[in-house]
Protein backbone atom coordinates (compact mmCIF):
# COMPACT_ATOMS: atom_id res chain seq x y z
CA UNK A 1 0.00 0.00 0.00
CA UNK A 2 1.08 3.34 -0.45
CA UNK A 3 2.70 3.54 3.34
CA UNK A 4 5.01 0.87 2.73
CA UNK A 5 6.40 2.93 -1.39
CA UNK A 6 5.18 6.01 -1.64
CA UNK A 7 6.81 7.89 1.08
CA UNK A 8 10.64 7.71 0.58
CA UNK A 9 9.23 8.57 -3.31
CA UNK A 10 7.42 11.52 -1.92
CA UNK A 11 9.91 13.13 -0.61
CA UNK A 12 12.78 12.72 -2.82
CA UNK A 13 11.08 14.41 -5.24
CA UNK A 14 9.51 16.78 -3.49
CA UNK A 15 6.21 15.23 -2.69
CA UNK A 16 2.93 15.79 -5.02
CA UNK A 17 2.34 14.35 -8.29
CA UNK A 18 -1.15 16.09 -8.22
CA UNK A 19 -3.17 18.80 -6.64
CA UNK A 20 -6.19 19.99 -7.04
CA UNK A 21 -7.26 22.98 -5.25
CA UNK A 22 -11.22 23.81 -4.56
CA UNK A 23 -11.39 22.84 -8.42
CA UNK A 24 -14.81 23.00 -10.00
CA UNK A 25 -15.24 21.02 -13.70
CA UNK A 26 -18.48 22.05 -15.53
CA UNK A 27 -19.18 20.16 -18.91
CA UNK A 28 -22.47 20.61 -21.01
CA UNK A 29 -23.99 22.68 -17.94
CA UNK A 30 -23.41 19.38 -15.78
CA UNK A 31 -20.84 19.53 -12.76
CA UNK A 32 -18.89 16.47 -12.67
CA UNK A 33 -16.81 18.14 -9.76
CA UNK A 34 -17.45 21.02 -6.97
CA UNK A 35 -14.91 22.37 -4.97
CA UNK A 36 -12.61 19.42 -5.36
CA UNK A 37 -9.27 19.24 -3.22
CA UNK A 38 -7.38 16.53 -3.28
CA UNK A 39 -3.40 15.49 -3.56
CA UNK A 40 -1.97 12.18 -5.20
CA UNK A 41 2.01 11.78 -3.84
CA UNK A 42 5.05 10.84 -6.29
CA UNK A 43 4.87 7.16 -7.35
CA UNK A 44 1.51 6.28 -6.16
CA UNK A 45 -0.81 4.17 -8.48
CA UNK A 46 -4.25 5.45 -8.13
CA UNK A 47 -7.15 3.57 -9.75
CA UNK A 48 -10.20 5.98 -11.01
CA UNK A 49 -13.17 4.85 -10.74
CA UNK A 50 -17.30 5.76 -10.88
CA UNK A 51 -20.53 5.38 -12.35
CA UNK A 52 -20.98 6.00 -15.97
CA UNK A 53 -20.65 9.59 -16.73
CA UNK A 54 -18.77 10.91 -13.71
CA UNK A 55 -16.06 12.02 -15.24
CA UNK A 56 -13.49 10.27 -15.02
CA UNK A 57 -12.27 10.81 -18.64
CA UNK A 58 -12.94 14.39 -18.00
CA UNK A 59 -10.85 14.53 -15.15
CA UNK A 60 -8.01 13.22 -17.14
CA UNK A 61 -8.23 15.61 -19.92
CA UNK A 62 -8.90 18.46 -17.42
CA UNK A 63 -5.15 17.41 -16.16
CA UNK A 64 -4.21 17.76 -19.74
CA UNK A 65 -5.27 21.45 -20.02
CA UNK A 66 -8.09 20.52 -22.11
CA UNK A 67 -11.37 20.66 -20.43
CA UNK A 68 -11.24 24.63 -18.86
CA UNK A 69 -11.93 24.79 -14.83
CA UNK A 70 -14.97 26.71 -13.54
CA UNK A 71 -12.95 27.50 -10.53
CA UNK A 72 -9.83 26.77 -8.40
CA UNK A 73 -6.70 25.13 -9.76
CA UNK A 74 -4.87 22.27 -10.83
CA UNK A 75 -0.92 21.58 -10.36
CA UNK A 76 1.61 18.57 -11.56
CA UNK A 77 4.17 18.04 -9.88
CA UNK A 78 4.18 21.99 -8.30
CA UNK A 79 3.85 23.45 -12.30
CA UNK A 80 0.12 24.68 -13.60
CA UNK A 81 -1.51 22.48 -16.28
CA UNK A 82 -0.52 23.61 -19.70
CA UNK A 83 -1.46 22.09 -22.96
CA UNK A 84 0.96 19.83 -24.02
CA UNK A 85 2.74 19.22 -20.85
CA UNK A 86 5.78 16.62 -21.76
CA UNK A 87 5.24 15.47 -17.84
CA UNK A 88 2.17 13.55 -18.66
CA UNK A 89 1.89 10.38 -20.29
CA UNK A 90 -1.60 9.90 -22.01
CA UNK A 91 -3.32 7.52 -23.10
CA UNK A 92 -7.09 8.14 -24.26
CA UNK A 93 -9.53 5.76 -24.19
CA UNK A 94 -8.97 3.11 -26.73
CA UNK A 95 -10.40 3.52 -30.26
CA UNK A 96 -12.22 0.83 -32.52
CA UNK A 97 -10.66 2.36 -35.79
CA UNK A 98 -7.28 1.81 -34.12
CA UNK A 99 -7.74 -2.10 -34.77
CA UNK A 100 -8.03 -1.85 -38.51
CA UNK A 101 -5.30 0.29 -38.84
CA UNK A 102 -2.32 -1.94 -41.15
CA UNK A 103 0.23 0.02 -39.65
CA UNK A 104 3.32 -1.28 -38.46
CA UNK A 105 3.45 -0.99 -34.54
CA UNK A 106 6.78 0.91 -34.39
CA UNK A 107 5.79 3.39 -36.57
CA UNK A 108 2.70 4.24 -34.52
CA UNK A 109 4.69 4.27 -31.25
CA UNK A 110 7.49 6.46 -33.09
CA UNK A 111 4.26 9.20 -34.44
CA UNK A 112 3.32 10.54 -31.02
CA UNK A 113 7.44 11.00 -30.55
CA UNK A 114 7.33 14.37 -32.38
CA UNK A 115 4.07 14.56 -34.03
CA UNK A 116 3.48 18.07 -32.24
CA UNK A 117 5.86 19.03 -34.71
CA UNK A 118 5.20 20.26 -38.34
CA UNK A 119 7.66 18.76 -41.09
CA UNK A 120 8.02 15.67 -42.81
CA UNK A 121 7.82 12.74 -40.72
CA UNK A 122 11.08 11.10 -39.96
CA UNK A 123 12.64 9.30 -37.06
CA UNK A 124 16.46 10.39 -35.99
CA UNK A 125 18.67 8.35 -33.96
CA UNK A 126 17.25 9.82 -30.81
CA UNK A 127 14.00 9.49 -31.84
CA UNK A 128 14.48 5.76 -32.62
CA UNK A 129 16.32 5.01 -29.50
CA UNK A 130 13.77 6.78 -27.53
CA UNK A 131 11.26 4.15 -29.08
CA UNK A 132 14.04 1.18 -28.33
CA UNK A 133 13.69 2.34 -24.96
CA UNK A 134 10.13 2.05 -24.36
CA UNK A 135 10.09 -1.03 -26.35
CA UNK A 136 11.95 -2.92 -23.82
CA UNK A 137 10.40 -1.17 -20.90
CA UNK A 138 6.65 -3.32 -22.06
CA UNK A 139 8.64 -5.86 -23.34
CA UNK A 140 6.95 -5.26 -26.91
CA UNK A 141 9.87 -5.51 -29.70
CA UNK A 142 8.26 -8.35 -31.55
CA UNK A 143 4.86 -7.05 -31.21
CA UNK A 144 6.21 -3.29 -32.78
CA UNK A 145 7.24 -5.26 -36.19
CA UNK A 146 3.47 -6.29 -36.95
CA UNK A 147 0.71 -3.75 -38.13
CA UNK A 148 -1.70 -3.10 -35.34
CA UNK A 149 -4.71 -4.60 -37.19
CA UNK A 150 -2.82 -8.26 -36.69
CA UNK A 151 -2.36 -7.52 -32.98
CA UNK A 152 -5.09 -8.82 -30.13
CA UNK A 153 -6.79 -6.16 -27.62
CA UNK A 154 -3.96 -6.77 -24.53
CA UNK A 155 -1.20 -6.56 -27.47
CA UNK A 156 -2.44 -3.26 -28.97
CA UNK A 157 -2.68 -1.54 -25.12
CA UNK A 158 1.30 -3.05 -24.34
CA UNK A 159 2.01 -0.60 -27.50
CA UNK A 160 -0.49 2.00 -26.73
CA UNK A 161 1.04 1.71 -23.09
CA UNK A 162 4.74 2.37 -24.74
CA UNK A 163 3.87 5.14 -26.63
CA UNK A 164 2.59 7.06 -23.82
CA UNK A 165 5.97 6.02 -21.95
CA UNK A 166 7.73 8.56 -24.75
CA UNK A 167 9.62 11.42 -23.64
CA UNK A 168 9.94 9.82 -19.85
CA UNK A 169 6.63 11.46 -17.81
CA UNK A 170 6.32 11.53 -14.41
CA UNK A 171 2.90 11.26 -14.73
CA UNK A 172 0.34 8.91 -16.57
CA UNK A 173 -3.28 8.85 -16.79
CA UNK A 174 -4.47 6.01 -18.22
CA UNK A 175 -8.29 6.19 -19.99
CA UNK A 176 -9.95 2.61 -19.35
CA UNK A 177 -7.24 0.79 -20.91
CA UNK A 178 -9.08 -2.57 -19.33
CA UNK A 179 -12.21 -1.56 -21.95
CA UNK A 180 -13.18 -4.77 -23.68
CA UNK A 181 -10.21 -7.03 -22.52
CA UNK A 182 -11.04 -10.44 -21.57
CA UNK A 183 -9.95 -10.77 -17.82
CA UNK A 184 -6.55 -12.86 -18.91
CA UNK A 185 -5.71 -9.67 -20.70
CA UNK A 186 -7.24 -7.19 -18.16
CA UNK A 187 -4.54 -9.32 -15.48
CA UNK A 188 -1.87 -9.17 -18.09
CA UNK A 189 -1.61 -4.85 -18.66
CA UNK A 190 -2.72 -4.32 -14.81
CA UNK A 191 0.68 -6.28 -13.86
CA UNK A 192 2.16 -4.64 -16.78
CA UNK A 193 1.25 -1.05 -15.55
CA UNK A 194 2.62 -1.69 -12.17
CA UNK A 195 5.65 -2.99 -13.29
CA UNK A 196 6.39 0.14 -15.13
CA UNK A 197 5.03 2.30 -12.72
CA UNK A 198 7.48 0.36 -10.29
CA UNK A 199 10.54 0.83 -12.30
CA UNK A 200 10.21 4.06 -13.17
CA UNK A 201 9.07 5.41 -9.81
CA UNK A 202 5.88 7.14 -12.19
CA UNK A 203 2.83 7.83 -10.62
CA UNK A 204 -0.25 6.53 -12.65
CA UNK A 205 -3.98 7.13 -12.43
CA UNK A 206 -5.63 4.43 -13.92
CA UNK A 207 -9.37 4.87 -14.84
CA UNK A 208 -11.45 1.94 -14.93
CA UNK A 209 -15.20 0.68 -15.01
CA UNK A 210 -14.14 -2.50 -12.08
CA UNK A 211 -12.43 -2.29 -9.19
CA UNK A 212 -11.17 -5.81 -8.43
CA UNK A 213 -9.06 -6.64 -11.69
CA UNK A 214 -7.20 -3.15 -10.20
CA UNK A 215 -7.23 -4.31 -6.14
CA UNK A 216 -3.73 -6.04 -6.32
CA UNK A 217 -2.17 -3.25 -7.87
CA UNK A 218 -3.37 0.41 -6.63
CA UNK A 219 -2.32 2.40 -3.66
CA UNK A 220 -4.99 4.51 -3.48
CA UNK A 221 -8.65 4.94 -5.05
CA UNK A 222 -10.43 8.06 -6.44
CA UNK A 223 -14.00 7.42 -6.46
CA UNK A 224 -15.94 10.10 -9.01
CA UNK A 225 -19.66 10.61 -8.32
CA UNK A 226 -22.30 12.79 -8.32
CA UNK A 227 -20.14 16.09 -8.73
CA UNK A 228 -17.88 15.21 -5.67
CA UNK A 229 -14.70 13.03 -5.42
CA UNK A 230 -13.16 10.88 -2.40
CA UNK A 231 -9.43 9.72 -2.54
CA UNK A 232 -8.18 7.03 0.06
CA UNK A 233 -7.35 3.58 0.47
CA UNK A 234 -9.30 0.80 -0.67
CA UNK A 235 -10.68 0.32 3.14
CA UNK A 236 -11.36 3.76 3.55
CA UNK A 237 -13.45 4.57 -0.02
CA UNK A 238 -15.09 1.65 -0.68
CA UNK A 239 -17.98 1.89 2.04
CA UNK A 240 -21.02 2.30 2.54
CA UNK A 241 -21.09 5.42 3.43
CA UNK A 242 -19.15 6.89 1.18
CA UNK A 243 -20.48 4.86 -1.82
CA UNK A 244 -23.97 5.71 -0.92
CA UNK A 245 -22.75 9.67 -1.29
CA UNK A 246 -21.11 9.30 -4.38
CA UNK A 247 -23.71 6.98 -5.91
CA UNK A 248 -26.83 9.26 -4.31
CA UNK A 249 -28.82 5.97 -3.53
CA UNK A 250 -28.24 3.52 -0.64
CA UNK A 251 -25.05 1.08 -1.45
CA UNK A 252 -23.89 -1.83 0.01
CA UNK A 253 -20.48 -3.50 0.12
CA UNK A 254 -20.04 -6.92 -0.22
CA UNK A 255 -16.34 -8.44 -0.12
CA UNK A 256 -16.14 -12.25 -1.14
CA UNK A 257 -12.83 -14.07 -1.55
CA UNK A 258 -10.43 -11.15 -1.63
CA UNK A 259 -12.88 -9.71 -3.95
CA UNK A 260 -15.33 -6.69 -3.80
CA UNK A 261 -18.59 -6.13 -4.99
CA UNK A 262 -20.17 -2.63 -4.68
CA UNK A 263 -24.45 -3.10 -4.85
CA UNK A 264 -27.31 -1.06 -5.79
CA UNK A 265 -30.45 -3.55 -4.15
CA UNK A 266 -29.37 -6.52 -5.86
CA UNK A 267 -27.74 -5.37 -8.59
CA UNK A 268 -23.98 -5.36 -8.80
CA UNK A 269 -23.47 -1.32 -10.06
CA UNK A 270 -19.68 -1.49 -11.70
CA UNK A 271 -20.67 -4.81 -13.43
CA UNK A 272 -24.18 -2.98 -14.02
CA UNK A 273 -23.75 0.54 -15.01
CA UNK A 274 -26.41 0.83 -17.73
CA UNK A 275 -29.02 -0.68 -15.42
CA UNK A 276 -28.87 2.74 -13.75
CA UNK A 277 -28.94 5.35 -16.26
CA UNK A 278 -32.05 6.26 -15.71
CA UNK A 279 -31.74 6.85 -11.91
CA UNK A 280 -31.37 10.62 -10.74
CA UNK A 281 -28.72 9.76 -8.99
CA UNK A 282 -26.48 8.37 -11.54
CA UNK A 283 -26.07 11.62 -12.68
CA UNK A 284 -28.95 13.25 -14.47
CA UNK A 285 -29.96 11.32 -16.71
CA UNK A 286 -27.05 12.38 -18.87
CA UNK A 287 -24.46 9.50 -18.41
CA UNK A 288 -25.20 8.12 -21.58
CA UNK A 289 -23.46 11.13 -23.46
CA UNK A 290 -20.63 11.49 -21.70
CA UNK A 291 -18.13 8.39 -22.29
CA UNK A 292 -18.74 8.88 -25.60
CA UNK A 293 -18.15 12.88 -26.19
CA UNK A 294 -14.86 12.88 -26.45
CA UNK A 295 -14.52 9.40 -28.47
CA UNK A 296 -14.50 11.82 -31.67
CA UNK B 1 3.04 8.63 -79.96
CA UNK B 2 5.17 11.64 -78.87
CA UNK B 3 5.19 13.13 -82.27
CA UNK B 4 1.83 15.01 -81.26
CA UNK B 5 2.04 17.98 -78.76
CA UNK B 6 -1.28 17.03 -77.24
CA UNK B 7 0.09 13.59 -76.52
CA UNK B 8 3.04 15.00 -74.41
CA UNK B 9 1.06 17.64 -73.03
CA UNK B 10 -1.67 14.64 -71.96
CA UNK B 11 1.77 12.96 -70.84
CA UNK B 12 3.42 15.20 -68.58
CA UNK B 13 0.14 16.42 -67.21
CA UNK B 14 -1.78 13.27 -66.38
CA UNK B 15 1.74 12.45 -64.85
CA UNK B 16 1.71 15.48 -62.36
CA UNK B 17 -1.84 15.25 -61.16
CA UNK B 18 -1.57 11.39 -60.38
CA UNK B 19 1.59 12.02 -58.53
CA UNK B 20 -0.27 14.88 -56.73
CA UNK B 21 -3.67 12.51 -56.39
CA UNK B 22 -1.67 9.32 -55.37
CA UNK B 23 -0.34 11.22 -52.51
CA UNK B 24 -2.68 13.59 -51.20
CA UNK B 25 -5.59 10.67 -51.88
CA UNK B 26 -3.85 8.43 -49.55
CA UNK B 27 -4.26 10.41 -46.74
CA UNK B 28 -7.73 10.99 -47.58
CA UNK B 29 -8.11 7.50 -47.55
CA UNK B 30 -6.18 6.99 -44.20
CA UNK B 31 -8.51 9.68 -42.74
CA UNK B 32 -11.60 7.99 -44.18
CA UNK B 33 -12.71 11.44 -45.96
CA UNK B 34 -12.53 10.28 -49.39
CA UNK B 35 -16.35 11.19 -49.53
CA UNK B 36 -14.84 14.47 -48.95
CA UNK B 37 -13.16 14.63 -52.11
CA UNK B 38 -16.26 13.54 -53.98
CA UNK B 39 -18.38 15.92 -52.27
CA UNK B 40 -15.39 19.14 -53.37
CA UNK B 41 -15.39 17.64 -57.47
CA UNK B 42 -19.19 18.20 -57.19
CA UNK B 43 -18.87 21.99 -55.54
CA UNK B 44 -16.11 22.76 -58.02
CA UNK B 45 -18.22 21.70 -60.62
CA UNK B 46 -20.32 24.58 -59.70
CA UNK B 47 -17.45 27.09 -59.55
CA UNK B 48 -16.49 25.94 -62.64
CA UNK B 49 -19.50 26.46 -65.27
CA UNK B 50 -20.19 29.52 -63.14
CA UNK B 51 -16.81 31.00 -63.85
CA UNK B 52 -17.39 30.23 -68.02
CA UNK B 53 -20.62 31.68 -67.41
CA UNK B 54 -18.75 34.75 -66.29
CA UNK B 55 -16.35 34.79 -68.81
CA UNK B 56 -13.57 33.73 -66.44
CA UNK B 57 -11.67 30.41 -66.69
CA UNK B 58 -13.57 27.37 -65.91
CA UNK B 59 -10.25 26.18 -63.74
CA UNK B 60 -9.75 29.07 -61.68
CA UNK B 61 -13.72 28.87 -60.93
CA UNK B 62 -13.35 25.27 -59.63
CA UNK B 63 -10.03 26.41 -57.80
CA UNK B 64 -12.22 29.33 -55.74
CA UNK B 65 -14.75 26.95 -55.18
CA UNK B 66 -13.28 23.95 -53.84
CA UNK B 67 -11.09 25.69 -51.75
CA UNK B 68 -13.76 27.69 -50.19
CA UNK B 69 -15.60 24.45 -49.61
CA UNK B 70 -12.44 22.77 -48.31
CA UNK B 71 -11.90 25.59 -45.76
CA UNK B 72 -15.39 25.13 -44.75
CA UNK B 73 -15.48 21.63 -44.57
CA UNK B 74 -12.32 21.68 -41.87
CA UNK B 75 -13.88 24.16 -39.62
CA UNK B 76 -17.30 22.48 -39.22
CA UNK B 77 -15.33 19.66 -38.62
CA UNK B 78 -17.45 16.54 -36.41
CA UNK B 79 -20.41 18.76 -36.84
CA UNK B 80 -20.61 17.18 -40.93
CA UNK B 81 -19.98 13.79 -39.58
CA UNK B 82 -23.14 11.84 -39.67
CA UNK B 83 -24.95 14.49 -41.58
CA UNK B 84 -25.67 12.26 -45.09
CA UNK B 85 -28.29 13.75 -46.17
CA UNK B 86 -27.53 17.15 -45.45
CA UNK B 87 -24.62 17.00 -47.19
CA UNK B 88 -25.93 15.47 -50.19
CA UNK B 89 -28.64 17.70 -50.50
CA UNK B 90 -25.80 20.24 -50.76
CA UNK B 91 -23.72 17.91 -53.07
CA UNK B 92 -26.79 17.69 -55.24
CA UNK B 93 -27.89 21.64 -55.54
CA UNK B 94 -24.05 22.26 -56.59
CA UNK B 95 -24.69 19.81 -59.67
CA UNK B 96 -27.80 21.51 -60.02
CA UNK B 97 -27.00 25.21 -59.93
CA UNK B 98 -23.92 23.58 -62.22
CA UNK B 99 -26.31 22.70 -65.09
CA UNK B 100 -28.37 25.64 -64.90
CA UNK B 101 -25.27 27.98 -65.43
CA UNK B 102 -24.27 25.58 -68.44
CA UNK B 103 -27.79 26.10 -69.76
CA UNK B 104 -27.24 29.92 -69.33
CA UNK B 105 -23.95 29.38 -70.84
CA UNK B 106 -25.27 27.03 -74.09
CA UNK B 107 -22.41 25.28 -73.72
CA UNK B 108 -21.29 22.59 -76.30
CA UNK B 109 -22.32 18.88 -74.78
CA UNK B 110 -18.21 18.25 -75.30
CA UNK B 111 -17.30 20.84 -72.91
CA UNK B 112 -19.82 19.52 -70.14
CA UNK B 113 -18.61 15.76 -70.96
CA UNK B 114 -15.09 17.41 -70.32
CA UNK B 115 -15.54 18.50 -67.25
CA UNK B 116 -17.83 16.02 -66.00
CA UNK B 117 -15.29 13.18 -67.47
CA UNK B 118 -12.31 14.95 -68.04
CA UNK B 119 -10.03 16.09 -71.36
CA UNK B 120 -6.45 15.25 -70.77
CA UNK B 121 -6.01 15.15 -74.35
CA UNK B 122 -7.11 18.88 -74.58
CA UNK B 123 -4.58 20.28 -72.13
CA UNK B 124 -3.02 23.48 -73.23
CA UNK B 125 0.72 24.81 -72.17
CA UNK B 126 -1.12 27.14 -70.06
CA UNK B 127 -3.09 24.62 -67.54
CA UNK B 128 0.20 22.64 -67.91
CA UNK B 129 1.73 25.37 -66.19
CA UNK B 130 -0.92 26.19 -63.79
CA UNK B 131 -1.60 22.16 -62.61
CA UNK B 132 2.02 21.80 -62.13
CA UNK B 133 1.88 24.72 -60.07
CA UNK B 134 -0.65 23.95 -57.82
CA UNK B 135 1.00 20.40 -58.00
CA UNK B 136 3.81 22.00 -56.03
CA UNK B 137 2.15 23.96 -53.91
CA UNK B 138 0.18 21.22 -52.86
CA UNK B 139 2.51 19.17 -51.91
CA UNK B 140 5.03 21.17 -49.87
CA UNK B 141 2.12 22.17 -47.78
CA UNK B 142 1.37 18.89 -47.46
CA UNK B 143 5.39 18.24 -46.55
CA UNK B 144 4.95 20.74 -44.02
CA UNK B 145 2.35 19.76 -42.37
CA UNK B 146 2.54 15.78 -42.63
CA UNK B 147 3.66 14.75 -38.78
CA UNK B 148 0.90 16.47 -37.59
CA UNK B 149 -1.72 14.96 -39.73
CA UNK B 150 -0.62 11.65 -39.68
CA UNK B 151 -0.76 12.17 -35.86
CA UNK B 152 -3.74 13.98 -35.69
CA UNK B 153 -5.37 11.04 -38.00
CA UNK B 154 -4.70 8.22 -35.95
CA UNK B 155 -4.67 9.18 -32.56
CA UNK B 156 -6.46 12.42 -32.09
CA UNK B 157 -7.19 12.89 -28.30
CA UNK B 158 -3.73 12.49 -27.83
CA UNK B 159 -2.77 14.91 -30.39
CA UNK B 160 -4.57 17.22 -28.77
CA UNK B 161 -3.30 16.28 -25.27
CA UNK B 162 0.39 17.58 -26.93
CA UNK B 163 -0.77 20.59 -27.90
CA UNK B 164 -1.68 20.14 -31.88
CA UNK B 165 -4.96 22.01 -32.70
CA UNK B 166 -7.43 19.40 -34.59
CA UNK B 167 -9.08 21.99 -36.09
CA UNK B 168 -5.92 23.98 -37.98
CA UNK B 169 -4.78 20.56 -38.98
CA UNK B 170 -7.91 19.64 -40.82
CA UNK B 171 -8.64 23.04 -42.35
CA UNK B 172 -5.00 22.70 -43.67
CA UNK B 173 -5.60 19.29 -45.04
CA UNK B 174 -8.62 19.73 -46.97
CA UNK B 175 -7.15 23.09 -48.57
CA UNK B 176 -4.75 20.51 -49.61
CA UNK B 177 -7.09 18.27 -50.86
CA UNK B 178 -9.02 20.64 -52.95
CA UNK B 179 -6.45 21.87 -54.98
CA UNK B 180 -5.68 18.51 -55.42
CA UNK B 181 -9.27 17.97 -56.56
CA UNK B 182 -9.42 20.53 -58.45
CA UNK B 183 -6.56 19.52 -60.40
CA UNK B 184 -7.62 15.94 -60.63
CA UNK B 185 -10.89 17.26 -62.78
CA UNK B 186 -9.08 18.00 -65.44
CA UNK B 187 -7.25 14.71 -66.24
CA UNK B 188 -10.41 12.54 -65.44
CA UNK B 189 -13.15 14.86 -64.61
CA UNK B 190 -15.63 16.04 -61.71
CA UNK B 191 -17.30 12.37 -61.44
CA UNK B 192 -14.56 10.13 -61.43
CA UNK B 193 -11.28 11.99 -59.39
CA UNK B 194 -12.05 8.49 -56.99
CA UNK B 195 -10.20 6.70 -59.39
CA UNK B 196 -7.21 8.88 -58.80
CA UNK B 197 -7.45 9.61 -55.67
CA UNK B 198 -8.87 7.22 -53.84
CA UNK B 199 -8.75 3.93 -55.53
CA UNK B 200 -4.54 3.57 -55.66
CA UNK B 201 -3.98 5.21 -52.42
CA UNK B 202 -6.77 2.54 -50.77
CA UNK B 203 -4.41 0.01 -53.14
CA UNK B 204 -0.86 0.69 -51.21
CA UNK B 205 -2.80 0.37 -47.69
CA UNK B 206 -3.75 -2.91 -48.63
CA UNK B 207 -0.11 -3.76 -49.79
CA UNK B 208 2.08 -1.38 -47.46
CA UNK B 209 2.35 -1.38 -43.60
CA UNK B 210 4.88 1.36 -43.16
CA UNK B 211 4.27 5.37 -44.37
CA UNK B 212 6.69 5.92 -46.30
CA UNK B 213 6.48 3.35 -48.94
CA UNK B 214 2.62 3.08 -48.53
CA UNK B 215 2.97 7.02 -49.63
CA UNK B 216 5.65 5.96 -52.66
CA UNK B 217 3.20 2.88 -53.67
CA UNK B 218 -0.18 5.12 -54.55
CA UNK B 219 1.98 7.63 -56.28
CA UNK B 220 3.40 5.28 -58.54
CA UNK B 221 -0.16 3.42 -58.81
CA UNK B 222 -1.95 6.34 -59.79
CA UNK B 223 0.91 7.44 -61.91
CA UNK B 224 0.86 4.12 -63.82
CA UNK B 225 -2.91 4.36 -64.01
CA UNK B 226 -2.82 7.55 -65.67
CA UNK B 227 0.35 7.10 -67.93
CA UNK B 228 -0.80 3.93 -69.16
CA UNK B 229 -4.45 5.09 -69.68
CA UNK B 230 -3.16 7.45 -71.76
CA UNK B 231 -1.38 5.48 -73.95
CA UNK B 232 -4.01 2.82 -73.88
CA UNK B 233 -6.23 5.81 -74.91
CA UNK B 234 -4.16 6.48 -77.92
CA UNK B 235 -4.16 3.34 -79.55
CA UNK B 236 -7.53 2.23 -79.27
CA UNK B 237 -9.48 5.67 -79.62
CA UNK B 238 -11.63 4.81 -76.29
CA UNK B 239 -11.74 7.51 -73.55
CA UNK B 240 -8.74 7.88 -71.10
CA UNK B 241 -11.04 8.70 -68.15
CA UNK B 242 -12.22 4.35 -68.94
CA UNK B 243 -8.67 3.31 -69.02
CA UNK B 244 -7.99 4.97 -66.25
CA UNK B 245 -10.83 3.66 -64.21
CA UNK B 246 -10.47 0.31 -65.44
CA UNK B 247 -6.95 0.19 -64.55
CA UNK B 248 -7.99 1.26 -61.15
CA UNK B 249 -10.37 -1.71 -60.38
CA UNK B 250 -7.63 -3.59 -61.61
CA UNK B 251 -5.04 -2.10 -59.38
CA UNK B 252 -7.32 -2.35 -56.72
CA UNK B 253 -8.51 -5.52 -56.83
CA UNK B 254 -4.86 -7.11 -56.79
CA UNK B 255 -3.92 -5.22 -53.90
CA UNK B 256 -7.01 -7.17 -52.46
CA UNK B 257 -5.46 -10.20 -53.06
CA UNK B 258 -2.51 -9.84 -51.97
CA UNK B 259 -3.32 -8.85 -48.81
CA UNK B 260 -5.39 -12.31 -48.38
CA UNK B 261 -2.11 -13.71 -49.23
CA UNK B 262 -0.20 -12.54 -46.95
Amino acid sequence: MIEAMAPAMASARGGCALELERVTIALGGRTILADTDLTVGAGEFVGVLGPNGAGKTTLLRAILGLVPLAHGTIRIAGEPIARGNPGIGYMPQVRSALAGRRLRGRDFIAMAADGHRWGLPRTDAATRAEVERVLDLVDGHALAERPLSELSGGERQRLLLAQCLLGQPRLLLLDEPLISLDPNHQRGVVELVRRVQRELGITVLFSAHELNPLLSALDRVLYLGNGSAALGTVDEVITRPVLSRLYGSPIDVMRVNGRIFVMSGDVEVEKHDHAHEGEPGAGNGHVHSHGHTHDV
Amino acid sequence: MFEYDFMVNAFAASGIIAVLAGIVGYFLVMREQTFAGHALSHVGFTGATGAALIGVSPLWGMIAFTLAAGLSMGALGERLAGRDVAIGVVLSLSLGCGLLFLHFFTAYATQITALLFGNVLGVTHTTLAILAGIAVASLVALGAIMRPLVFATLQPELAEAKGVSLRVVSMLFLTIAALAVAACTQIVGVLLVFTLMVGPAAAAQNISTRLRSGIALAAAFALAQAWLGVTLAFYTDWPTSFWITALAALVYLASLLARRRS
